[in-house]
């Protein structure tokens, strides 16, 4: 290129003149080389920065962040497990407790129901044994009653039949009319 | 500063050096690489000082492009991918800050000239190809012959793959320099016209008037290349991760 630096007729190195308007500047290769130098420079500080120092401590920075948020997300469930099992424990003994107040309420009344029964039982019998009691005495009276009755009227009769013929009738005869006639 | 739209893409040297006859003169272009890297670094190193667990804004913003580059990484090139995640990131850092740096008035753009681009470019093809050789041994070569393709094709298709290959770093580097000169070249053209418009003279009072049109341009153009700037970095990150994945997984 035209550009490129020119040796002087003495010899003496003039430095490059890439200041030449006819050249387009980003092709005008006498500048490649400082620029390729110094990009190196610059990029390759800038990528050591990056490996080094600067990526590894954003690294760092978001590691520690997801540990601490998983760190603080499992000491969540843990707590919430905890808080599940507490609520359990709760709905157990209340139904345990529930339970045993239907089983007491239950034995309680079965007692009582027991009781009145056998009671009522106790009374039941008491009254049959009176009523029975009761019916024999009648039954008793009435026999000794009829009995009465029966020698009442064979005295009666007797008494009648000897004021009528003046003759007692015998036993036997009597007994026999006396019988027919209550039947 | 001159009206000509080419101008700010001059290099001129600051601190001339000249070895054996090659000239490495520290040059505002180096200068402005040079500021990238104290910028990028300066920015992560200070934003992380405090190791928030509870991050800052600036330790946020320094979180975000670092979780945006692994992520980026990560979908192209698979976790294996992970071990190139510092010259990922340097790279996209670098291209970013270059190009955002680019932005201010009077500012050189690093990235507007084709042997930087061409370089980082080389850089990621080089990586690909040491690392590609390295691992897999002549395994690498499959990148050119995909299986599951009949062998009489492999006539057709491995010079293709071969082109598609060497063209990469080309079209690398070309796509970032051609959009960063393209934008700037664009905005000084039309920040030119409202100088000009305003200097005119026999348009009267209507110069000025007429100069609110190229503003309201440039205005535009300034947000579009805002855009420009971090696309670009973007796109020639994930390139990078899709080679650096023909590294890893040579056989497709």
């Amino acid at each position: 290129m035209a550009t490129t630096s020119a040796e002087t007729q003495t010899g003496i190195v003039v430095p490059a003149e890439p200041h030449s308007p006819a050249t387009f500047p980003p092709f005008d290769g006498t500048t490649y080389a400082s620029q390729i130098l110094w990009l190196a420079i610059a990029f390759g500080l800038l990528y050591w920065i990056m490996s080094r120092v600067a990526l590894p401590r954003l690294s760092g920075i978001l590691e520690d962040r997801r540990d601490r948020i998983a760190g603080d997300i499992a000491e969540a469930n843990r707590l919430n497990d905890e808080s599940n099992a507490a609520i359990a424990a709760y709905e157990q003994a209340l139904a345990e407790a529930r339970a045993n107040a239907h089983g007491i309420a239950q034995e309680t009344r079965d007692k009582l129901k027991a009781d009145v029964e056998r009671r009522r039982t106790a009374t039941e019998a008491d009254l049959a044994a009176k009523l029975s009691d009761a019916e024999q005495r009648i039954h008793d009276i009435k026999a000794a009653a009829m009995e009465n009755v029966g020698e009442i009227a064979s005295e009666t009769t007797t008494e009648l039949v000897e004021s009528l013929i003046g003759k007692a009738p015998t036993k036997t005869e009597l007994s026999k009319a006396v019988d027919g006639a209550m039947k | 500063m001159a009206n000509n739209p080419i101008d700010q893409f001059r290099i001129s040297e600051l601190v001339p050096i000249e070895v054996g006859g090659l000239n490495l003169s520290f040059t505002n272009s180096a200068l402005f690489m040079v500021a990238t890297t104290a910028l990028v670094a300066a920015f992560l190193i200070l934003s992380t000082g405090g190791r928030g667990l509870v991050p800052g804004r600036w330790q946020s913003l320094a979180e975000m492009s670092y979780e945006f580059v692994a992520n980026t990484l990560r979908s192209s090139a698979g976790n294996e991918g992970m071990r190139f995640f510092p010259l990922v990131f340097s790279l996209f850092m670098f291209v970013l800050f270059a190009n955002l740096i680019g932005m201010f008035p009077y500012f050189f753009t690093v990235t507007s000239h084709i042997i930087v681009t061409f370089a980082l470019s080389l850089l990621v093809i080089g990586t690909v190809m040491v690392y590609g050789f390295a691992k897999h041994g002549t395994k690498f070569l499959n990148l050119f012959a995909p299986a599951g393709v009949p062998p009489i094709m492999y006539l057709l298709v491995t010079p293709i793959e071969v082109i598609s290959f060497l063209s990469r770093p080309v079209s690398l580097s070309v796509r970032l320099f051609a959009n960063m000169l393209a934008g700037h070249i664009t905005l000084k053209v039309f920040a030119g016209f409202v100088v000009s418009l305003l200097a005119a003279d026999g348009l009267g009072a209507f110069g000025p008037i007429m100069a609110i049109l190229p503003l309201l341009m440039t205005i535009a153009i300034t947000a579009l290349e805002f855009l420009v700037s971090f696309l670009q970095a973007y796109v020639f990150t994930v390139l990078t991760c899709m080679y650096l994945n023909d590294a890893l997984h040579p056989s497709h």
